[in-house]
């Protein structure tokens, strides 16, 4: 495809996608059919005054149900990729970041406590606070210290699918209790919508953790837990 | 819109189509990463500009910062296979983070 003719068909393709895409764009009316009115008309009775987690927890909530579930999916790929042996050491292998950490931690975690909680009224949510939930776990990771132990058994497994098994077990239970799917019974949308998110604030946290381990996590060898980084480094 | 706002807008959109040509034709994979986060965090400033400032606040946090990580530890695991292919590939489950 090295020759001038492919070039010509993929440029030629390629005039074409963005034409169409265009076209596309360009025949939208300009004044869409807008949800707006629906949705500011609704949002008393939402449980939140942020419209926008109006939307995504209970106007729209089987969509997030469905992108935690996809979530959840690909931390399950990631777990079956293999083992990643954690290390489980007494010495740090980055003592600077773990001073930092020290002070940045509980910081970040006032902070993915106050977007959960500001979701409610502001921009914010569970999806932002899992996310820096998420990368002040990737940062105590980074640090080689002491967690295998902690995250390595049921507590991360539980964790893990929390948000899944919440969020399923709200819709179901809305279900039995004669509503429809999500449907949240009157009164308890602002409770129902805060204990959803706090839990998926969390698992979400925890999934993007896993992820980035990128396999299922294990102890490490106790042989090697006993050394210092430069003699593991020796090993290797 | 005001010429303050252009004066803004303007930049933002064409460093943002600027970083997106050079991390998809730059032949170093760090430096495309690099560009990446770069990217992201630039895109988040665009969807604070267009008033969606949850969208942002995502962006930053996922768009940026956890694929950026993710993308940093791929190009280390890469690299890690890569030496390790030279000596043997005895222990590639053993891996460590």
């Amino acid at each position: 495809m090295r020759t001038f003719s492919g070039k010509l068909i993929i440029i030629v393709l390629l005039v074409a996608l963005v034409g169409l895409l265009s076209w596309a764009i360009l025949s939208l009316p300009f004044h869409g059919a807008s949800l707006r009115a629906q949705v500011f008309g609704n949002l008393g009775n939402s449980g939140v005054s942020n419209p926008v987690t109006a939307v995504l927890l209970n106007f729209r909530g089987y969509d997030t149900l469905l992108e935690i579930v996809v979530l959840f999916l690909a931390a399950l790929g990631a777990w079956s990729l293999g083992i990643v042996r954690l290390p489980d050491t007494m010495h740090p292998a980055r003592p600077f970041l773990l001073a930092l950490l020290r002070i940045l931690l509980p910081a970040m975690v006032l902070a993915a406590g106050y977007l959960l909680w500001a979701g409610a009224h502001a921009p914010g949510g569970a999806f932002q606070a899992g996310a820096v939930l998420g990368s002040a776990g990737i940062l105590l990771l980074l640090t080689e210290v002491q967690l295998a132990s902690i995250i390595t058994n049921w507590p991360l497994r539980i964790a893990l699918t929390a948000g899944v098994v919440v969020f399923t077990g709200v819709a179901l239970g809305t279900m039995i209790l004669g509503g429809h799917l999500l449907e949240y019974p009157r009164g308890w949308a602002g409770t129902l919508i805060l204990l959803i998110e706090s839990v998926a604030a969390f698992s979400t946290g925890i999934t993007l953790v896993v992820l980035f381990i990128g396999g299922r996590p294990s102890k490490s060898d106790p042989s090697v837990a006993l050394k210092t980084p430069e003699e593991r480094k020796e090993q290797l | 819109m005001t010429w303050s706002q252009w004066l803004l807008d303007l930049p933002l959109a064409l460093v943002l189509i600027w970083l997106a040509w050079r991390l998809l034709t730059s032949a170093d994979l760090f430096k495309a990463v690099v560009l990446f986060i770069a990217f992201g965090l630039l895109m988040a400033m665009a969807w604070v500009r267009l008033q969606a400032v949850d969208i942002a606040l995502a962006e930053a946090a996922i768009g940026a910062g956890i694929t950026g990580a993710l993308f940093l530890s791929a190009f280390n695991r890469m690299n890690g296979v890569q030496r390790k292919d030279d000596k043997d590939q005895d222990d590639v489950k053993g891996r460590n983070v």
